[in-house]
């Protein structure tokens, strides 16, 4: 799967389907939710993080639906690559599900936050990988509080692993996704690190194998 | 209703349960049927769907050419040998129905949610139509904070957009 393609597919999109608001607008907004979160639960940041991540997870299971009828996923063969790549890797359903999780975190990070994460470390058996983001509007003006604490222990983007989870959740695939370094905490890079848990196979997937 | 938006005659939306969660007619007088009776063809349509993606036929797949044992060819090639023609192209249930009178389009989305439309065996571009359905949807019903997933659709906003959109094509 050639990621110039996904990346080609996600600014497409993103140029002509998504209403823009102010980027100021969401990171305040966003800003303002996870410190009154943080005053809520008396900053047990550990509280937080799962409480963003919930937040994240009902936004994603909603979110997927605009993003299958925005990105017409489904609908028609827009991701050919992954097709290419089973005719190529031989019908490897890991490989699959794997590239379809890239595929839609990349396209799906494109047209709602406008950035494009890097994905790399994979690994072996193509069920984990890393997400890193260059740039996150969410944490734009953000410093953490001086607290001795929350720079050890909130992950300030948690909300986006929940809404990953909670997107591919309704795709039929449950992943669990944590963030392992964020600059905020002073690190290098942000980086959340994705693992595919199982495939649901529940009420027959529209698409198995 | 004025006639202008002839060719679809219904919309019947069926989640991932099989339950029905949004129904409605968009031409005056269309003869309708009774909830009860929509719930059961909501329930059976969505047993019929599942059917028919479990009897896509599989092919053997030709990868191994089984090299030095190739056994008589009765022996059953094992059950992962087998697969569907054209591997790249997702396994689909029941796409559409047609009759002299109507055509009944499905259009089911990755999540599972079944979109059924009736219009007129004539009226073309049905596929424009289900998609923009679908995103009218995922806007008005989905981005709504208090429509609870998978429960029936009452949504005002929807209904107005999709009557409006319907009214203002063709």
């Amino acid at each position: 799967m050639s990621s110039n393609k996904t990346s080609r597919i996600g600014e497409e999109i993103w140029k002509t389907r998504v209403d823009k608001v102010n980027a100021e607008l969401v990171t305040l907004t966003y800003g303002t939710i996870v410190a009154q979160l943080c005053q809520d639960y008396d900053s047990n940041y550990q509280d937080v993080n799962k409480q963003l991540e919930k937040m994240g997870y009902n936004i994603g299971m909603r979110l997927i639906e605009d993003f299958l009828a925005k990105s017409g996923v489904g609908r028609c063969a827009n991701f050919r690559d992954t097709a290419d790549m089973i005719a190529k890797v031989g019908l490897n359903s890991d490989t699959l599900k794997g590239a379809r999780i890239v595929d839609i975190s990349q396209v799906g990070f494109k047209i709602f936050l406008n950035v494009t994460p890097t994905v790399t470390n994979w690994t072996s058996d193509n069920a984990q990988f890393s997400l890193i983001f260059e740039e996150n509007p969410l944490a734009d003006f953000v410093e953490l509080p001086d607290d001795g604490r929350a720079q050890d222990e909130l992950w300030f983007s948690n909300i986006l692993c929940g809404v990953l989870r909670g997107a591919l959740e309704m795709v039929q695939m449950q992943i669990e996704a944590h963030f392992v370094s964020d600059v905020l905490r002073g690190d290098d890079t942000t980086e959340m690190r994705v693992s595919l848990v199982r495939y649901i196979e529940d009420e027959m997937p529209p698409e198995e194998e | 209703m004025p006639s202008t938006d002839r060719g679809v005659f219904s919309l019947i939306i069926i989640n991932k349960a099989g339950g029905l969660i949004y129904q409605r007619e968009f031409q005056a007088g269309l003869h309708k049927l009774s909830t009860n009776d929509y719930l059961v063809l909501a329930g059976t349509f969505h047993g019929v769907h599942a059917i028919t993606r479990s009897i896509t036929p599989k092919i053997p797949s030709v990868q191994p050419p089984s090299p030095a044992t190739s056994s008589p060819s009765t022996t059953a090639p094992a059950a992962s040998s087998y697969s569907y023609p054209n591997p790249g192209v997702p396994v689909t249930g029941l796409d559409y129905l047609e009759t002299d009178k109507f055509r009944l389009t499905c259009f089911q989305t990755l999540t599972g949610t079944k979109f059924l439309l009736f219009t007129d065996p004539l009226t073309g571009n049905v596929d424009t139509i289900v998609q923009k359905i679908y995103e009218l949807y995922a806007d008005f019903v989905m981005k709504n904070p208090f429509y609870q997933i998978e429960m029936p659709v009452r949504c005002e906003a929807f209904d107005r957009h999709l009557g409006a959109w319907l009214r203002g094509r063709a």
